[in-house]
């Protein structure tokens, strides 16, 4: 098969998105001070790239989110508040 | 507000919800069983092996009617360097049963048919509706709250509500959980024609076939990657500890495709279509990162609880045998009139009793051990593929000289001792 991107991945996965985000940065302070001391991993571990370096803060797809929980884990500052999205929206598996 | 009151609240129907509202509803106990997702199986994901044994406690026939993908005949270790691999297997067209010993699932679908025995057995299946947090009635937990605000009450709650369990962090069961703690795992499920897979991978169509494959398919980072076979797809994926990902800085998505290019596993799905990509975590912590699994008025099962054995790669069976576990606890507790943490505490001592913590205990250290010892995931995968490939080339140069290069060079980067140590080191902490 030939290499696929991410876009093309998640291309392939029913999305039914929330009107508000589920994922909320805490202290956006935090996320410039990640830069220098820990190179701001959410950028690189999120399966969907819902985190993207906007220069000074950190943008947040969350219509694209995969629901895994990593970055709520994963965040050197605990900085991402984390819930559900409402209802049944958010990512809808048909294989899982 | 509405105060009718059920038996019990189960939150979340995975394997673990489902298994124990199941059981609870054929107990006559009156049940509600919640979750989040659109339907059951939509917010879930696994490899996935699915084992018979645990399942058949539950529905005898489960064969006859499940949507089941093959059953498993043939295991494969496939330790892989840059363009090679050295493989270990065993095949036994016996595995298939009747009865077989395991079957892979897609549990967007599986998850569906067991909730739906939930329902048949009297459970009331309620969908899309996330929970947000317990309801307290005298200092015990009484009921749930949903995203919406309205509050369902019952003597117990049974909490599986899966890895990421922001129940029991609202029971302040557990902490936040740690990278360390848990494996970061993504997967593709990737189309192809039945007598494809059944030629690719030697087998009939009512015989499947796992692979666990380490090495540079996990770029040397501690985890393992998988490939399984359905009937007429198949399941690719990659976990690694979500620390290895912060700390290389690597891409999840990057090591699958990686993965999907390697000569090993490029042939098998070539001409494949790519139907779905998903994420999930895994709870690799084991026996002693496990929060307390009972309260007044509650129980943990399944991921939620930790219950996942890494050697193995087990989870969907001990999250079935938590939750029925939790069921024949309930149910004593109805008896009994008490669904205080004393009575309660039954549950805990089931789990003891079962195969679900006699494993978990016998692995404790493995989830530390393998973290601490890069080497299993790295080097020995390399070295085993450079003096497979030394052995196996025929230029003239006499096999005992063969023999001696291959094993020095071995030993020139890792001294005889220390080989011995990560080999004592390795079985203390799985016997």
């Amino acid at each position: 098969m030939k290499r696929e991107t991410l876009e093309e991945k998640l291309y392939t996965v029913k999305f039914k998105p929330d009107a508000e985000s589920h994922l909320v940065v805490k202290q956006p302070e935090n996320c410039v001070a990640c830069g220098d001391k820990h190179g701001r991993p959410c950028l690189t571990f999120c399966p969907a790239e819902v985190y993207e370096w906007e220069g000074s803060k950190l943008a947040v797809r969350f219509e694209g989110c995969l629901e895994c929980g990593a970055c709520r884990v994963g965040c050197p500052y605990d900085n991402i508040a984390w819930r559900y999205p409402n209802g049944p929206l958010g990512v809808t598996y048909r294989f899982g | 507000m509405d105060e009718e009151k059920f038996d019990a609240i189960v939150v979340g129907a995975g394997p673990a919800g489902s298994a124990a509202a199941l059981a609870l509803a054929r107990k006559g106990l009156t049940t509600v069983l919640i979750e989040r997702g659109e339907y059951p199986g939509a917010k879930n994901v696994m490899g996935g092996v699915l084992y018979r044994r645990m399942l058949e406690e539950l529905v005898p026939d489960f064969q006859d009617q499940a949507p089941l993908e093959r059953p498993v005949v043939e295991q494969r270790i496939v330790l892989m360097h840059a363009t090679s691999a050295v493989t270990a297997g065993f095949k036994d067209p016996g595995f298939a049963g009747p009865p077989a010993n395991a079957f892979t699932v897609l549990r967007a679908q599986f998850d569906q048919w067991f909730a739906q025995k939930a329902e048949e057995a009297g459970a009331m299946l309620l969908c899309g509706m996330p929970v947000e947090d317990v309801v307290r009635r005298d200092g015990k937990v009484a009921g749930v709250r949903t995203f919406d605000g309205s509050e369902l009450l019952a003597d117990v709650v049974i909490v599986a509500d899966g890895v990421n369990s922001l129940l029991a962090k609202k029971l302040g069961l557990r902490g936040e959980l740690q990278p360390n703690e848990v494996a970061l795992a993504v997967k593709q499920v990737i189309s192809l024609p039945e007598k494809l897979v059944n030629d690719r991978f030697n087998v009939t169509s009512d015989q499947g076939v796992v692979m666990e494959l380490m090495g540079s398919a996990t770029a040397g980072m501690a985890g393992q990657a998988f490939l399984y076979t359905n009937r007429s797809s198949i399941s690719i994926g990659v976990g690694c500890l979500l620390s290895e990902f912060v700390r290389t800085g690597k891409k999840p998505y990057d090591i699958l495709e990686d993965l999907k290019q390697h000569p090993y596993v490029a042939p098998l799905i070539e001409g494949g279509e790519a139907e779905e990509y998903m994420s999930h975590m895994i709870p690799e912590g084991g026996y002693d990162t496990m929060p307390r699994v009972y309260g007044d008025g509650f129980l943990l099962c399944g991921d939620a609880a930790k219950l996942v054995n890494v050697l193995h790669r087990e989870g969907s069976n001990l999250a079935m045998e938590s939750g029925r576990l939790a069921a024949e606890t309930v149910a004593f507790a109805k008896e009994r009139g008490d669904f205080s943490a004393q009575t309660l505490k039954h549950y805990r001592d089931a789990l003891e009793a079962s195969f679900v913590l006699k494993d978990l205990e016998q692995y404790r250290r493995l989830p530390h051990h393998m973290e601490q010892n890069p080497a299993l995931f790295d080097f020995y995968p390399r070295v085993l593929n450079e003096a497979a490939r030394e052995i196996f080339t025929v230029d003239g140069t006499p096999k005992r000289q063969k023999e001696r290069s291959a094993v020095r060079r071995i030993l020139r980067e890792r001294p005889m001792l220390r080989i011995a140590r990560d080999l004592y080191g390795f079985w203390r902490t799985v016997r």
